[in-house]
């Protein structure tokens, strides 16, 4: 079973290893490749000699890793859901995610699928049935704003791999290739029912890179839990920490309005970047000669959103700014998915619900800096009041363990200062909205038949303070259980020391 | 002008009252059908009444009668408790986390000298907010400057950028300063209830950093200056006359300082975590004999029953389960529970120094409990214990009679988040429960058509 699932690479990918070391010993020798490239398929080696003054010559494919379009999962996932068989869990309350709450409720799992939610559905034969009379069940816990892996424990400067400060754009480093799947957060995340991460990198800079939402599972590398399918994303940055960070090197930005011209400079080299490779491969598949443009990593991240394809991550604190930002996309043509922190977004609902961008933030911090002085703890149930879409997330290794906790802080200043929200709509701040805010929501954030059988098993109303999980699985595998030890897992780092037996 | 008179009347009267209110009016209230948790001598009353006359506590049972002309307030069977108390906390020296506080000191000359007490600042918005988290009082306790650790790992990373206290250029001193007590009350002019309540001295790595890079260094450092302190009480003419046997390393503010901590009157608060680093700061207290308080003590739980032979406090935060680095190895959310049932007296502080975040105290008391320990101890762990740690039990931390009456009625179980303090009274009065916090909120609600919200 292990072994099944941690075979490290399935068929294709070693024939794209292949072919990557073929295309290699063919550049090495000069040779350029021959084949349409611009599908996105794999190029097949050619030794086929270049001659560039021959005009009638057929289009030329560019060797691998010299067109963006080529290959644009060059590190793929190689998660594989763990073993499992048919589950009911039945007699529990359940909330759906979907704002419903069903009272003695099953939830019935197969072939890692949400196979079918309702009340009193008995469990069929051939299925391990799960008693959760007295317990509540949710979706698994998606935590849309986490540095684990990046940052993990210990914490010291050799694990300090979030924020590559040194330049205000840095959208070609892939917070992918930071992760150690070893830190201890993931297993502590997941003991608290965190079933999926979107892991970003930091905020020093306008644009921090690409970030990756990972499985949470433990794995000896990060292709082992990337979510399969997931798109990526761009972390960029409002704010003060880009201009703290920069400004203080005596070099832009400075300022906020030096933020603002340093996106607007970088969106507009890569709306140029896109045009010229979209003119490459229109000529090329008219089958007319073309000059390829330079290959530029950074520009490739940008590209992808400006294509629709990354999801734009935007942390920022401010009302104000966040209008900006909002303003940017439009000039440039993409899409904010979510602002993040956004404390001020309650000032501004009106706007996030027309524009569609959710907001990812916390309940209780405030205070920390300057932006973060208008955070109010109604800033979530006044999002959900307007109809917009609203996210609790950590941004922290303590608090992705209490998310259910967060949300429960929100909802509860919410009704003390008048706003009832009911318990089985609160729970969308932990699941279902974060899952859109990150582009997943086809594929979980809900119990949902058809769906990944990502669920979360408390013993009591994830509302309470006391309520700890019981079991968590993922794609309908058991990935943590509270009352047996065979799963709960430790990563290498704990083992041996005084944390194993803690 | 815009709005309705109504809410800008209440709104404009909970401003006053939160400018202007004087504290400890001599109202006389009685605060009948309580789930009273005195966490004093009469231990829980199902059915109780608390009377409140001239601030202070003046009865507490099943049985109390009312006295005519008493504002009388129904419990409804809802828990009273006393207020809660948050140990090792920046309320009242700190407003935003990245513009620094006044608990941190890099002057070689001013180190155990330092008194947090003359830096408070009682009209802070941490402190509404706090109190509607239920708290009354604080231990607001020096932070020790960060010496050579090359800062934070890095400074936005999870984004609470620059939070107080780090500078890793500045020489920090072997002693931070002396806490004090404070109450959360609206409208006063002193919040401190206490001062120089404890003696802050870190220990492990820190410690090991400011001595000059190891453990063994600062532990001779730290003898080295105890008996320059007993020197220094024994010869004071020869002190005045520059008679000193050798150099004293600390200055004459220090030295009188560290008197009260050299007697055993007043204790050191030494943060410490790891295990074999809690056991030496025991056997140095024992050795010098000092009171000891353990701040942090995360692997506190390995050593549970050495602390609990030493009579030694210790003060965590609950929810400290990561090996956040190689002297958190063990930590793990059943600390709290684990000392509490060795015998160890434990009380909590909240994250990130129990300043903007205090509210949170209730839910790491919750937490605790969640992961083994007593309710009951949780309680004590947010109120009579840190009263008693710091010196201030006489006057806080239970309800009791001719005790000050800070008191708190919840609508619920004090640690569930969806509960919410009903009242609040520091000293008899009944504070606001509103915040600058609870105002913005008001403010965007109900959003108006026509002039901007800044009008209204």
């Amino acid at each position: 079973m292990l072994a099944a699932r941690h075979e490290p690479f399935d068929g294709s990918r070693e024939d794209r290893l292949k072919t990557q070391l073929l295309a290699a010993v063919a550049l090495a020798t000069s040779a350029l490749l021959t084949a349409c490239a611009t599908d996105g398929s794999t190029p097949a080696p050619s030794t086929k000699i270049a001659s560039s003054d021959k005009a009638a010559e057929k289009p030329r494919a560019l060797p691998p890793g010299i067109d963006p379009a080529a290959d644009m999962d060059p590190f793929p996932s190689t998660y594989r859901p763990f073993p499992s068989g048919p589950v009911a869990i039945v007699g529990a309350t359940i909330f759906t995610g979907t704002g419903q709450e069903i009272a003695n409720g099953t939830v019935l799992i197969r072939d890692g699928k949400i196979e079918r939610v309702g009340a009193g559905i008995a469990a069929p034969s051939g299925y391990q049935t799960v008693d959760a009379h007295g317990q509540y069940v949710t979706p698994g816990i998606i935590d849309a704003h986490s540095h684990l892996g990046v940052y993990a424990t210990p914490a010291n400067q050799a694990s300090s791999d979030g924020n590559e400060a040194t330049d205000p754009n840095t959208s070609q480093v892939w917070a992918e290739h930071s992760i150690w799947p070893q830190d201890p957060g993931f297993n502590r995340a997941r003991e608290g029912g965190v079933t999926t991460l979107l892991i970003l990198p930091g905020s020093a800079n306008l644009f921090g890179g690409r970030s990756v939402t990972v499985r949470n599972v433990p794995a000896r590398t990060q292709q082992e839990m990337k979510f399969p399918g997931a798109p990526y994303g761009l972390k960029m940055a409002c704010g003060e920490n880009p201009k703290r960070v920069y400004g203080s090197r005596g070099r832009s930005p400075s300022t906020r309005m030096g933020n603002i011209a340093g996106d607007r400079a970088a969106w507009i080299r890569a709306a140029d970047y896109m045009r010229r490779w979209d003119d490459y491969h229109a000529k090329i598949a008219k089958g007319e000669r073309a000059e390829p443009p330079s290959r530029d990593l950074q520009l490739d991240t940008l590209m992808g959103v400006l294509k629709g394809r990354i999801l734009v991550e935007n942390h920022c604190y401010r009302a104000d700014e966040m209008a900006n930002m909002i303003d940017i996309s439009k000039e440039f043509g993409y899409h904010v998915a979510a602002f993040h922190h956004a404390v001020e977004s309650y000032k501004i609902a009106d706007l996030l619900k027309e524009n569609d961008i959710c907001t990812a933030t916390w309940a209780n911090w405030w205070g920390f800096k300057m932006e973060a002085y208008d955070a109010i703890e109604d800033n979530v149930p006044l999002l959900h009041k307007a109809g917009a879409c609203a996210v609790i997330k950590s941004d922290d290794a303590d608090l992705t363990q209490r998310l259910n906790q967060e949300a429960a802080e929100a909802l509860s200043a919410g009704r003390r200062d008048g706003i009832d929200i009911p318990e089985a709509e609160a729970i969308e701040w932990i699941t279902k909205n974060p899952a859109k805010a990150i582009g997943i929501l086809d594929q979980t954030g809900t119990l949902e038949a058809g769906k990944r059988a990502d669920v979360v098993i408390w013993n009591k109303d994830p509302f309470s303070i006391y309520a700890l999980t019981q079991k968590v699985f993922i794609d309908g595998a058991v990935v943590y259980d509270r009352s047996d030890p065979r799963f709960q897992p430790k990563s290498d780092f704990e083992i041996g020391h005084p944390g194993e037996t803690r | 002008m815009f709005r309705s008179l109504k809410s800008g009347l209440l709104a404009s009267a909970a401003l006053a009252a939160s400018l202007l209110a004087a504290p400890a009016l001599a109202e006389t209230v009685a605060i009948v059908h309580g789930d009273v948790f005195t966490e004093g001598a009469s231990g829980h009353i199902s059915d109780g009444t608390v009377l409140i006359r001239d601030g202070k506590i003046a009865a507490v049972g099943a049985n109390v009668s009312v006295p005519a002309g008493a504002r009388v307030i129904d419990a409804k069977g809802k828990p009273v408790t006393p207020g809660l108390i948050v140990s090792d906390s920046r309320i009242g020296a700190e407003e935003v986390g990245a513009l620094g506080n006044d608990l941190t000191v890099k002057n070689a000359d001013i180190g155990a000298a330092f008194d947090v007490q003359y830096g408070l600042d009682p009209d802070t918005t941490l402190i509404p907010i706090a109190r509607l988290g239920g708290i009354t009082g604080a231990i607001v306790t020096p932070v020790p400057a960060r010496q050579g650790d090359g800062g934070d790992q890095d400074e936005v990373a999870n984004d609470t950028a620059g939070a107080g206290g780090g500078d890793s250029t500045t020489s920090a001193t072997l002693f931070a300063g002396q806490a004090a007590v404070v109450d959360l009350a609206s409208g006063q002019h002193d919040m401190v209830v206490k001062s120089r309540v404890a003696m802050v001295a870190p220990m492990g790595a820190q410690g090991a950093r400011i001595a000059g890079g190891a453990r063994g260094a600062e532990f001779v450092e730290l003898k080295a200056a105890f008996d320059d302190v007993r020197w220094f009480m024994k010869n004071r003419a020869g002190y005045e006359k520059g008679m000193s046997p050798h150099d004293l390393h600390l200055s004459r503010a220090d030295l009188e300082a560290l008197i009260p901590v050299v007697e055993g009157r007043v204790p050191l608060l030494v943060a410490v975590d790891r295990a074999s680093d809690i056991r030496q700061a025991l056997k140095f207290a024992r050795d010098e004999h000092v009171k000891l308080i353990l701040d942090g003590a995360a692997e506190g739980w390995r050593v549970a029953d050495e602390i609990a032979a030493a009579h030694a406090p210790v003060i965590i935060d609950p929810t400290q389960d990561l090996p956040g680095d190689f002297q958190l190895l063990g930590s793990t959310l059943e600390n709290a529970g684990r000392m509490s049932a060795a015998g160890v007296t434990v009380a909590f502080t909240s994250a990130e120094g129990g300043a903007h975040r205090a509210r949170e105290l209730r839910y790491d008391a919750g937490n605790a409990v969640a992961h083994g320990m007593g309710w009951d101890k949780a309680l004590e762990a947010v109120t009579i214990n840190p009263a008693r740690i710091f010196g201030v039990a006489e006057r806080m931390g239970s309800l009791e009679p001719g005790k000050d009456a800070d008191l708190v009625v919840w609508s619920g179980d004090p640690f569930e988040p969806l509960t919410q303090p009903v009242a609040v009274f520091i000293r008899g009065a009944e504070q606001p429960l509103t915040s600058r916090q609870i105002e913005l909120q008001r403010r965007y609600m109900n959003m108006p058509n026509g002039y901007p919200v800044q009008y209204h």
